[in-house]
């Protein structure tokens, strides 16, 4: 549901009175000052891509992006632990940093004057982190934390994480971003300083601005904080291309849960690795169809209509860097078997291969398209972060300008193509939760008597 | 993706009107409708759309002994009104790239849209959102369908062990008072819920002089008049709800633990907090702020991650309702260590109400309150909710103009006083939920770790 308000979905730039201009700049060191101005309010939001995340590690080190994404609030010889977060705080800003599997970011938000506080702080830890082994040792502790509260604890999530791990054979999307446990266990704070090492360099990050700031200015303050900043060898990352699938994998989770779950995914293209231009368009589109809204196919037919699913969702990005998959999720309704909804789903993706969709239905997505670039106005930093993924999964920020031309070029035609293409049974991966009663479980741990203190 | 530092969510809770004047604030204007409901305005003519957000004193507090019925009312709006079904209702918004949504709580339920100000998507998204409030259909196969997804929803809550705890704290701390029950309701009373109840609460409720209408974004003022008439004209005047009564101080601690099977435990402390409007609010604001309201920088986090790496996200927050919301204090971890986090909480809480911050501390919040203010309003998604909240409220319309003076005025002195008034860490409510007595083999495969 509401696929409209997640991810990539809302791409673009917006209209030309208040669109000013981007100023893309590449320093000497080789890294890219990407700035635009938008002058509603008197903010600016600055934000530092790295290219590395999950998708970059491999087995053993999982996890790694994320810690040290932790890590980089842990100080440098300038500034101890904490202070990052202490001066941004008592410049009125608001910070925070995100881990994905083809990124690290980390941004600010402050009143427009207050740039340079964001510039010298970042261009520090850029270069000059302490990774000070006693800071390491509780803070991994923290992430496994934080681990246990995003998966292991709930579910879904879990079942999420199993499904992608086993449904890709060989491409590193089957890592999960916060690592596995036994990972984190493991691992030691020499590894982090050569990950931090290999991937924390000019050359491997792309600043972004946005905000009421002067293009030109933010550029020169950008030289004079990161320019002097040594490059680094930055070897690119193998291909760890995924074979193809040779036939459908079906996984069972059980955890103690009150409800059943299902997800379900086929492999598919990305932008720039497709074998035809608009086929990851015409996936987008598909999407859409399926989710975009609560007047979408989803909805409409399996929450509403045959009444099988409380809830229901489409997901697949055509702007990342490797090849992913088109994911259907959903939870059924109270007393509906999970083969029931399983079918239902399957039967809304055979729908695309033999029935063209309603010229009325690409309509509504394309009006919803539309506006939604509108609305994306109002959000400085979601104009940032459009940019850096795009720049980040090595694609060109001008993408976001093409995307509603992109969506709208794709026909019907292509969409039955591509569902024939990768919406295949040899394709798909299938992940049920089965749940396990949770008052046993209970019952069965307050039994033993051990105490957990 | 990962958002992995986000423990500034919790800052929505405890700050939604943070705000104040370093820069110029939305200029609002205020009016009421022909039939009573009141306005707050907002013109902001940078970008070619205009959200509307109409509240009304219809959360769960005005369920009665039917508990749930405001939440299920709320959210059957959009599932049939006027000629259309749900369907159609979707398809007339989404064919105009228009969005529209519903919510409720405790003390409010809203509808809201957001359109361009294009005329025909204009038009369309306010004909639609008039319907909605005004002609819901409550037919017999939507409430069925409804009633299965709240069911649903309320099983997915019994599979965390946050939102078990979350409800027992205020099932424990709000005892006979209307906020103990959670807005959702409970399978069984939401099982014998009828059309007659929903049609009830929505007649009582969803009317003019129960209404507060807030609206921004590219409209002028006599534009946004209109706006205003044509999406409540429906609407009959009726009457404002009665007051909720006052919520009662706890009488003594009250500690509770909840056997769950997770590998963490989720920890809760609560108490009475403070109103909307309230004589303390500044103090209590700004004290929790450096407390437990500011994510990393603040002295739980100092304490419980930062200096022990304890936990992912701790916090302290005031919930301020029309009368005395939650003040909370939280957070998540392992189950072996939950006795220790919980005495550093506790013992952190202590040792600030005995003692209140620092002058270093309470400069450090000041700045980063008044230096953050443009943030807090430099966006119309943004406004709008502040006025939903002024207007709801009733607080002073230069709320957002006086606010960083009254943040600046407040002394360590203040601060100490009110917390020591304010809050009794004698007479807290205490939820753990979590492996109270884990074997032996689960906490070997906990610390040992990966579950392949």
């Amino acid at each position: 549901m509401r696929r409209l308000m997640m991810g990539l979905a809302l791409l673009g730039l917006g209209l030309s009175h208040v669109q000013a201009g981007v100023v893309e700049r590449q320093l000497e060191n080789g890294m890219k000052v990407i700035v635009k101005q938008d002058r509603r309010a008197p903010i600016a939001v600055s934000q530092v891509w790295y290219k590395v995340g999950s998708s970059y590690e491999h087995g053993g080190i999982t996890g790694i992006s994320h810690v040290l994404e932790h890590m980089m609030f842990k100080g440098t010889q300038q500034h101890p632990p904490g202070e990052f977060s202490r001066i941004i705080a008592a410049n009125g800003g608001n910070e925070n940093a995100f881990t994905g599997r083809d990124y690290t970011a980390y941004f600010q938000t402050m009143a427009s004057d207050r740039l340079e506080v964001s510039f010298e702080l970042e261009a520090d830890r850029m270069r000059n982190l302490l990774l000070l082994p006693e800071e390491f040792e509780k803070e991994v502790e923290v992430v496994k934390e934080e681990r246990r509260m995003r998966t292991e604890d709930k579910p879904q999530s879990l079942t999420y994480e199993r499904f992608l791990a086993g449904a890709y054979e060989t491409s590193p999307y089957r890592i999960p971003v916060i690592g596995w446990m036994a990972d984190l266990d493991a691992l030691e704070v020499e590894d982090l300083q050569v990950w931090y090492r290999k991937w924390y360099a000019p050359n491997n990050a792309t600043l972004v601005v946005v905000g009421d700031v002067e293009p030109e200015q933010v550029i020169r303050l950008a030289q004079r904080h990161f320019g002097a900043l040594r490059p680094e060898m930055v070897a690119r990352p193998k291909p760890r291309t995924e074979p193809s699938q040779r036939g459908s994998k079906r996984m069972r989770v059980k955890v103690p849960a009150r409800q059943p779950y299902l997800v379900l995914g086929f492999k598919t293209p990305v932008i720039g690795k497709a074998e035809e231009a608009w086929e990851p368009y015409a996936l987008e589109m598909l999407a859409y169809v399926l989710d975009g809204g609560s007047s979408a196919r989803l909805a409409n037919n399996l929450i509403r209509g045959d009444e099988l699913a409380v809830s229901a969702d489409a997901s697949y990005s055509a702007f990342s860097r490797l090849p992913g998959m088109l994911v259907l999720d959903a939870v059924p309704t109270p007393g509906t078997a999970m083969d029931v909804v399983e079918a239902a789903l399957l039967k809304e993706i055979a729908r695309f291969k033999h029935e063209l969709v309603s010229e009325e239905e690409m309509e509504r997505v394309r009006n919803q398209i539309i506006a939604a670039k509108v609305y994306e106005k109002d959000s400085v930093f979601y104009q940032a972060m459009l940019i850096g993924q795009l720049e980040t999964v090595g694609l060109d920020w001008r993408l976001a300008d093409d995307y509603v031309g992109h969506l709208k070029a794709v026909t019907a035609q292509q969409i039955r193509q591509v569902a024939n293409k990768y919406l295949r049974e040899d394709n798909l991966s299938v992940a049920v939760l089965e749940p396990l009663p949770m008052d046993e479980g209970v019952a069965m741990l307050t039994a033993s008597g051990v105490d957990d203190d | 993706m990962i958002d992995s530092r986000t423990i500034r969510l919790f800052l929505l809770c405890a700050g939604l009107l943070f705000a104040a004047a370093v820069t110029a604030t939305p200029r609002i204007a205020t009016w009421q409708t022909a039939n009573g409901a009141k306005v707050l305005f907002v013109e902001a003519p940078e970008i070619p759309m205009v959200d509307v957000r109409v509240v009304f004193d219809a959360g769960s507090a005005r369920d009665g002994a039917k508990h749930g019925v405001t939440s299920f009312t709320n959210s059957l709006l959009t599932e049939g009104a006027g000629d259309w079904s749900a369907y159609q209702i979707a398809e007339r918004m989404e064919n105009v790239g228009a969005q529209l949504e519903v919510g409720s709580l405790r003390d409010m339920a809203w509808v809201s849209v957001r359109s361009l100000t294009e005329r025909k998507a204009l038009s369309i998204s306010l004909e639609t959102l008039a319907t909605v409030l005004a002609k819901p259909r409550f037919a017999p196969d939507d409430i069925e369908r409804e009633r299965q997804s709240i069911l649903a929803s309320l099983l997915q809550d019994e599979q965390s062990p946050g939102s078990v705890g979350q409800k027992r704290l205020y099932r424990l701390v709000f005892g006979d008072h209307p906020y103990a029950a959670d807005p959702e309701g409970t399978a069984e009373s939401v099982k014998s819920l009828t059309r007659e109840d929903l049609l009830a609460a929505h007649q009582r409720l969803y009317v003019a002089r129960n209404a507060l209408v807030a609206i921004v974004g590219a409209v002028d003022k006599a534009r946004a008049r209109d706006i205003a008439e044509q999406v409540t004209v429906a609407l009959p005047a009726g009457e404002a709800a009665p007051p909720i009564p006052p919520v009662e101080a706890l009488q003594q601690a009250v500690e509770e633990r909840i056997p769950f099977p997770s590998t963490q435990s989720h920890l809760y402390l609560g108490q009475p907090g403070m109103r909307r409007g309230d004589p303390d609010y500044f103090p209590l604001y700004v004290g929790n702020h450096i407390l437990g309201g500011s994510g990393l920088v603040s002295l739980l986090s100092e304490e419980v991650r930062e200096k022990r790496g304890l936990s992912y996200s701790v916090y302290s927050y005031f919930l301020p309702m029309r009368q005395f919301g939650l003040f909370q204090l939280g957070l998540q971890t392992k189950n072996e260590q939950a006795e220790e986090a919980l005495r550093v909480v506790k013992s952190t809480l202590e040792r600030f109400i005995g003692e209140g911050p620092t002058e270093e501390e309470l400069q450090a919040a000041k700045q980063n309150i008044t230096g953050g203010f443009p943030l807090r309003v430099a966006s119309n998604g943004k406004i709008v909710e502040y006025l939903a909240v002024i207007g709801f409220y009733g607080l002073p319309l230069d709320y957002l103009d006086t606010f960083t003076e009254k943040v600046r005025d407040i002394t360590r002195e203040g601060i100490r006083d009110a917390f020591k008034r304010r809050v009794d860490p004698d007479r807290l409510v205490r939820v753990r939920v979590g492996r109270l007595s884990p074997p032996v083999a689960q906490v070997a495969e906990d610390a040992g770790g990966a579950k392949q």
